[in-house]
């Protein structure tokens, strides 16, 4: 039996920008998909961060916000604290997210604003060309660390949502992968799990996805899937970090 | 409340702003302009509205930028160093056309520098301060009654024009305490269908400043200059102090311009016949105003507590006519008015 997908409603009808092989893409429509299952559409406004993701307002049809780069949550936290009945999320990856914008992330979780982030993890900056990021794994080769990563020079990659899991102003933190349809059934039900911590004004929510970026590991599509499987995922542990929603 | 009753000039701003329909500060202290973080930590509140201190001014002018992005009325104050930390949030909002109001309380520079008034933002304030072309509309008060009213023309015009306002003050007007009346001013309301207040039963509404398609980006610049053509058209605001019939005439803005002012009758007592030019909005720049007085000046004297900045603009408008002198004080010091009058009666 063949079952059609079809486009979700909170999606446009137009083609990516995104390279063959990247997570950004199915992150999207799942994230478009629960909030069209939650019936949201209208009340969300989206804050777009400066990466790859930096189209995103073209591809999600609502209410959505440009923000210079890390200061996505900030903006988030303006938008959030004048409308707090709509649902405010932020779109990141681990450059924008975990480099530029630590503060921003730190201090809004630790507010504990009432918002969701989907937290892209690529492990790389992908948008300027491969450069190494704060999730960039040791001895992993990047354009600026050619010779792979070494922690005495440029430290250690940061587990975010473990980081974050001591603020308590953090209720829903999670982290799960693309990789194959199982991890993204998982993804959906922890993104949903986030979006419903916010519908009901418990506090800050983070979803992390292991993402793979082919054209920056320069692999193919399907070796950089084995590559986060083999590589980001025993470094980044799937699952939920931390829950107090129940 | 027709009452005068006796304020600090950051406290005056705060106030207005309240009363103006600021509906959300983002704050992160600095001196000189602590008092007024305080005040609307209070205020804001007391009003049921939002008062959040940002862990950097980098955050808080990005709160702003999304309370701004909400359709609401939103201010955040810093003072120098904070200030130069917001000019890429500024430039994008300047980018985005999001209305706002930003009081600068400057102090000396550059660096750390001190705590004591300078006016050494000008450039930073009138030129862009952050990156491409774009201007700012920049407010300077001289009195803390003028802190006050002027909030509510920073409100008005950031919501009539859609784009950032700079309240330029320094440490000395933040901190002085003077008589004022706090009586309501007239609020200008315009339409903000542009806002994100999540798309229901209209289109989507996108707030953002990149433009990547062929030739797009010249396009929203030149949308955006035209509006600062329409703003230089419409807006300046200049007081003038017996400048019809002056052979000197003084020009200087908001602390400075309060000691010209007492330089210009002092002078006039001794038959010099002396004025003051003193522009309140620093961008639009009262260029036309300087211009016509140049033809029958014998000479300006720009009067700064900076190395000189506003002068320049002054030269501009004067256009070699007749000599532009200046005279300043640097780091916090203040401009003597001794030695005001000891440079005007050597050049005549
Ligand atoms: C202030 C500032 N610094 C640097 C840049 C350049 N820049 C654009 S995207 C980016 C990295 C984005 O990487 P990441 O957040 O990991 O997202 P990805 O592109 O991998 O999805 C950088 C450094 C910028 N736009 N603004």
């Amino acid at each position: 039996m063949e079952k059609k997908l079809g486009l979700p409603k909170s999606m446009k009808d137009v083609i990516t920008h995104y390279c063959p092989g990247c997570g950004h893409g199915v992150i999207h429509r799942i994230l478009a998909e629960v909030i069209d299952e939650l019936g949201i559409k209208e009340i969300t406004i989206g804050i777009a961060p400066v990466g790859c993701a930096v189209l995103a307002y073209d591809y999600l049809d609502m209410d959505m916000a440009e923000a210079p780069h890390g200061r996505t949550p900030a903006v988030a936290t303006g938008i959030k604290r004048v409308q707090p009945d709509k649902i405010v999320f932020t779109y990141q990856g681990d450059g924008d997210l975990a480099a530029i914008g630590t503060g921003e992330i730190v201090h809004t979780a630790a507010r504990g604003e009432n918002i969701t982030t989907i937290f892209v993890n690529n492990a790389v900056y992908g948008m300027t060309g491969g450069q190494m990021a704060p999730t960039t794994l040791l001895k992993q080769k990047t354009d600026t660390t050619p010779f792979g990563r070494e922690a005495k020079y440029a430290g250690f990659p940061i587990r975010v949502p473990e980081m974050l899991k001591s603020l308590e102003g953090t209720v829903y933190l999670a982290r799960e992968t693309v990789i194959s349809p199982k991890n993204i059934i998982t993804l959906k039900k922890y993104i949903r799990k986030a979006f419903d911590t916010q519908i009901k004004k418990m506090g800050f929510s983070l979803v992390e996805v292991l993402s793979p970026c082919p054209t920056n590991m320069k692999l193919s599509p399907i070796q950089s899937y084995d590559w986060v499987a083999k590589n980001m995922v025993p470094y980044y542990p799937l699952g939920e970090i931390k829950d107090l929603t129940k | 409340m027709e009452t005068k009753i006796l304020i600090s000039g950051n406290e005056a701003l705060g106030e207005a702003a309240v009363q103006a329909g600021c509906k959300a500060y983002f704050g992160y202290p600095i001196t000189p302009q602590n008092e007024l973080t305080a005040y609307m930590s209070r205020r804001m509140l007391e009003e049921n509205r939002v008062f959040v201190q940002a862990e950097s001014e980098l955050a808080a002018i990005n709160m702003v930028l999304g309370a701004a992005a909400s359709g609401v009325r939103t201010m955040t104050t810093s003072s120098s160093p904070g200030i130069s930390l917001m000019q890429e949030g500024l430039s994008y909002m300047a980018g985005d056309e999001l209305p706002c109001v930003v009081a600068n309380i400057a102090r000396g520079g550059p660096g750390l520098g001190n705590i004591a008034g300078s006016q050494s933002d000008y450039f930073q304030s009138v030129k862009g301060g952050g990156h491409g072309d774009y201007n700012l509309i920049v407010i300077a008060p001289a009195t803390v009654q003028e802190m006050f009213d002027f909030t509510f023309t920073a409100f008005n015009l950031a919501d009539k024009y859609r784009t950032p306002v700079i309240i330029l003050a320094d440490g000395y007007l933040g901190q002085m305490m003077e008589p004022a009346i706090l009586q309501k001013k007239e609020i200008t309301n315009f339409p903000k269908n542009w806002a994100l207040t999540g798309a229901k039963g209209r289109k989507p509404n996108v707030i953002n400043s990149m433009y990547l398609a062929e030739g797009a980006l010249e396009k929203h610049n030149q949308k955006l200059q035209e509006k600062f053509r329409k703003i230089k058209k419409e807006l300046c605001l200049v007081e003038e102090i017996s400048t019809v019939d002056a052979e000197v005439i003084l020009i200087a803005y908001g602390t400075a311009s309060r000691i010209c002012k007492s330089v210009a009758r002092k002078l006039r007592e001794k038959n010099i016949r002396a004025g003051l030019i003193r522009p309140i909005t620093l961008w639009p720049f009262p260029t036309e105003t300087i211009k016509q007085s140049a033809s029958h000046a014998k000479f300006f004297l720009t009067i700064e507590m900076s190395a000189g900045q506003m002068v320049e603009d002054v030269r501009l408008a004067v256009e070699d006519k007749v000599p532009v002198y200046f005279y300043g004080r640097m780091g916090g010091g203040i401009p003597e008015e001794e030695k005001i009058i000891e440079i005007i009666e050597a050049k005549l």
